[in-house]
């Protein structure tokens, strides 16, 4: 850009207030960011505002909703709201622990290997490539299979170290066209070591990238999740959305016609990852202005 | 107080690295204290890559780079960082050099956390505004300041008296001034000049003849990563004898003389480059020496 | 009259304000003529070649008729302009070289652009291939990508590409900037066959680089900060500058055989002045060592002695 322009352009204070300006101009962005905080609104406070527990009998059985359960009760006598809501808190909490696991691992190997280059590189991505072929899917069964997943955290964890791979595999390409930039040699010039390098010239200017990779990784992780627990492998004693489905599905519902219990939880989830990946295609047009259409 | 030996560079491309590229061969020099050495070549020509290789940002796979005596290439971390405090770079873009994140002032605090940690405030604000008068800034325009608000020039300058923080005896000066405006980057190439009086050797790379010409005291004219003419500045400009040298020469633009207007156009054919030729350097003359083929060197 | 242009004010839209990259230019080529288009980044000269073709969608322009060959240029209207881009008038911009479709063989994106304008690529082919010859490529270059090419070969076959249908300009926008020395040469020396063998009638060559204008422009107009400056033959401006920008900035260039020691040169002290809020009057002012009183008032651009051009007070006294 020549000299008029550049005078023109605000710097990085002046940018974040351009930022929020297209972000809040971007469709995509303000849907999919109202649609995840209704549903996160609904999964903090809902629970709140009943009195029954997802897992207590004693409801009319089979009942569709009413006023007395808003969302109507499952086949056995359970309250299908209180087991949405606190599904929704399990969604949630699963997704940001397994993003955090997963984005951690990602940033540390990728950043390292594509910083550091030479053996060290060629190792790690070694080890990305194989955990990136291993059918995530299939070792989770398994894993979980034999290990009884007790609690959301280690299902969590579990789901966290194995969807990093390509976390890891994006910061690194990133990485490496950022250290050819000029203040990373002056960096290493005025003899700053590796740490502190990747933590302050590099990871501050992949920050909207990093962003973005978190909100990905936490979609896939309440989806991954979502499948877990479908197929009766997550923590059983924790009410979680795909367990709500797994239990509607075994208990015939969809036959039955108890739409009421099956349905929600598909829109949950449905509804929290669409959300989150639509947002993420607002956010890539917002933090890069060649995808903008003004 | 510099000296380049044979110093050859060959990159790994394309798939499994199996393909090769030599970007620089067997370039040898001298730069003394107060010395300003002008490296001038093409793109392609290896130049950037020599400055990095004598700043330690790549390592060279062939012949030795001693400054005072040690050798570049085996220096651990510790020395590393004693040899960053007498040699320092500053390159062609600005605007790249400044993360653009931060404020400039943190291009100078890093020198005073790595190197001055002794200081105290007072006495590193003196030293702050020694460096920044010595490459006439005023503190008041450039401290506190975003890398955007202030222009090519301003930034170029800041780098230099950051590198004049640490009291440096050598800088690699790459393409400083290419993309500043043409009505301010003849002060700051004045500065480099300022820089060679205090007995700073510097290596000038740059593209631009007439830049070369203007402040160095020796120009090696560098093709395809080899070394075709060496020596005193008066003497390869003025008696230009490698055909390359010459070609060059002669296409350059000048202000007050058009193309053709002298019967050396014919010299500006450029000749073609044979990478299996072995040359040697040929002394032609006290402090000028041209690359002839190995055979004919008699 | 080949190119008329008349009192154009462009400017660019930001969330800031507008920005005035353009403000006020009058001058015209005539047939045949290379003129030079000088002057520092930020001066305007890049904004007045693609507001020609209507090039950028973020200008405005403001004010002002551009007529070429007598008809009057659509600038405001993207899709009236369509016809003339390519045919009338032609643009070579800045980065070309680098902006080729590398997934692309030359001759399929040729063919793109032809059938966009309604010209069968077939038809245009002899004529193709005999353009290409004459500045040294053969046809196979046709059947390449980009990569495959170096820097000066693929600014060769820009330029012969945006001629193609012999345009009455040629606007080429630092066309030699990214060229080693010696390509260089031989890209400004193709240009001026180009208008000699009539391929394309005038050419506003734009560059930095007065040097190079000097060797291939009939005449030089320089600018600063959005407005005109001085024109005048390539000669004139070289030997015998009036504008003291012009002065000031020819004094500041090295030339082999000027060297630090014996002869220090200097530039000029100052920025050019921010184009989002000017200043009112010569916007040379700040930095001007003539600068007097009269200089609060916005100099015109008036003739000073036939075929020169310049705006300052002091000249044109």
């Amino acid at each position: 850009m020549d000299a008029a322009e550049s005078r023109a352009d605000p710097g990085p204070r002046g940018q974040r207030f351009e930022l929020l300006h297209f972000a809040f101009h971007n469709s995509k962005l303000v849907i999919g960011l109202t649609v995840v905080l209704a549903f996160l609104l609904l999964a903090i406070v809902g629970p709140w505002l009943t009195d029954a527990t997802p897992f207590e009998f004693g409801h009319p059985t089979g009942q569709g909703p009413s006023s007395e359960n808003w969302l109507g009760t499952t086949a056995p006598g359970q309250d299908v709201y209180a087991q949405f809501v606190h599904g929704l808190r399990s969604s949630f909490i699963v997704g940001a622990l397994a993003a955090c696991v997963a984005a951690g691992l990602g940033m540390a190997i990728g950043f390292i290997g594509g910083y550091l280059g030479g053996a060290i590189d060629e190792i790690l991505s070694m080890v990305t490539n194989i955990v990136l072929v291993i059918p995530t899917l299939a070792v989770l069964i398994i894993v979980s299979a034999y290990l009884s997943v007790g609690s959301l955290t280690s299902e969590a964890i579990l789901i966290g170290l194995t969807s990093w791979p390509w976390a890891a595999r994006a910061i690194r390409a990133q990485t490496f066209s950022l250290r050819a930039r000029e203040f990373v040699s002056l960096a290493r010039l005025s003899g700053q070591g590796t740490t502190k390098v990747i933590v302050q010239e590099i990871a501050p200017n992949m920050s909207s990238y990093l962003f973005l990779t978190f909100i990905l990784l936490f979609g896939g992780s309440v989806l991954t999740a979502a499948t877990l627990d479908f197929l009766g492998l997550g923590p059983s004693q924790v009410m979680s959305l795909g367990l709500m489905m797994n239990t509607a599905v075994s208990n015939a519902a969809l036959q039955l016609g108890l739409w009421w219990w099956f349905i929600p939880p598909g829109i949950g989830i449905t509804a929290i990852v669409g959300g989150l990946y639509v947002m993420n295609v607002g956010l890539d047009e917002v933090f890069n202005p060649r995808l903008r259409s003004t | 107080m510099l000296e380049l030996d044979g110093v050859t560079k060959v990159f790994k491309t394309g798939m499994f690295g199996r393909a090769e590229l030599t970007a620089v061969s067997g370039v040898s020099f001298a730069v003394q204290p107060g010395e300003v050495v002008s490296l001038i070549g093409e793109s392609g020509s290896g130049k950037t890559t020599v400055g990095r290789m004598i700043l330690r940002l790549t390592r060279a796979s062939g012949g030795t780079i001693t400054f005072d005596g040690r050798d570049v290439a085996n220096l651990g971390r510790r020395e590393l960082r004693r040899y960053y405090a007498h040699v320092q770079g500053v390159f062609q873009d600005p605007f790249s050099s400044y993360n653009p994140v931060f404020k400039v002032d943190r291009v100078l605090g890093m020198i005073r956390s790595n190197y001055l940690p002794g200081l105290s405030a007072s006495e590193w604000k003196t030293q702050l505004r020694t460096s920044l008068e010595a490459v006439s800034l005023e503190p008041a325009d450039v401290l506190g300041k975003y890398p955007h608000q202030l222009s090519g020039g301003q930034l170029q300058r800041l780098l230099i008296a950051r590198a004049l923080l640490l009291d440096i005896k050598f800088l690699v000066a790459d393409e400083i001034i290419s993309m500043l405006d043409a009505s301010t980057r003849i002060d700051t190439l004045n500065l480099l000049g300022d820089l060679k009086e205090r007995g700073v050797g510097i290596l000038f790379i740059t593209h631009d003849l007439s830049l070369g010409n203007y402040i160095s005291d020796k120009t090696l004219i560098l093709r395809h990563g080899r070394v075709a003419e060496l020596g005193a500045t008066t003497k390869v400009f003025g008696n230009p004898t490698h055909p390359y040298t010459r070609a060059l020469l002669a296409s350059v633009p000048l202000l007050h003389r058009k193309w053709g207007a002298d019967a050396d156009d014919v010299a500006a054919e450029m000749p073609a480059f044979d990478p299996t030729a072995v040359e040697t350097l040929v002394q032609i003359d006290d402090d000028h020496f041209v690359a002839r083929p190995a055979e004919a060197a008699s | 009259m080949s190119l008329a242009v008349d009192n154009l004010r462009v400017y660019y839209r930001t969330l800031r304000g507008d920005v005035r990259a353009l403000d006020g230019v009058t001058f015209t080529v005539a047939d045949e003529e290379i003129m030079g288009l000088a002057g520092e980044s930020g001066c305007g000269k890049t904004t007045l070649g693609k507001s020609l073709i209507r090039l950028d969608g973020r200008m405005r322009v403001v004010e002002g008729t551009v007529r070429l060959d007598g008809v009057e240029l659509p600038l405001t209207a993207d899709g009236a302009m369509n016809a003339f881009r390519f045919r009338e008038v032609s643009i070579v911009p800045q980065y070309a070289m680098s902006a080729l479709n590398p997934i692309r063989k030359i001759g399929r994106m040729v063919s793109e652009v032809l059938d966009s304008r309604g010209v069968s690529y077939d038809e245009t082919l002899p004529e193709l291939s005999r353009r290409l010859a004459l500045v040294g490529l053969d046809d196979s270059v046709l059947e390449r990508y980009p990569i495959e090419l170096s820097g000066g070969m693929k600014q060769r076959v820009v330029m012969v590409f945006s001629t193609l249908l012999n345009p009455s300009l040629l606007i080429a926008d630092e066309l030699t900037s990214a060229l080693d020395v010696s390509t260089q040469k031989a890209v400004a020396e193709m240009l001026v066959e180009f208008r000699d063998r009539g391929f394309v009638k005038s050419m506003i060559v734009i560059s930095h680089d007065l040097s190079i204008l000097y060797q291939l422009a009939d005449t030089i107009l320089v600018m600063y900060a959005g407005k005109l400056v001085e024109k005048a033959s390539a000669s004139e401006i070289t030997e015998d500058p009036r504008h003291p920008y012009t002065q000031l900035l020819l004094a500041s260039l090295p030339e082999v055989g000027v060297r630090f020691a014996e002869q220090r040169l200097s530039g000029i002290p100052g920025r050019p002045p921010s184009l989002l809020n000017p200043p009112s009057g010569c916007r040379f002012r700040a930095r001007c060592p003539l600068a007097f009183e009269k200089c609060a008032e916005d100099p015109p651009f008036v003739e000073i002695e036939p075929g020169r051009f310049a705006a300052c007070w002091k000249v044109s006294a």
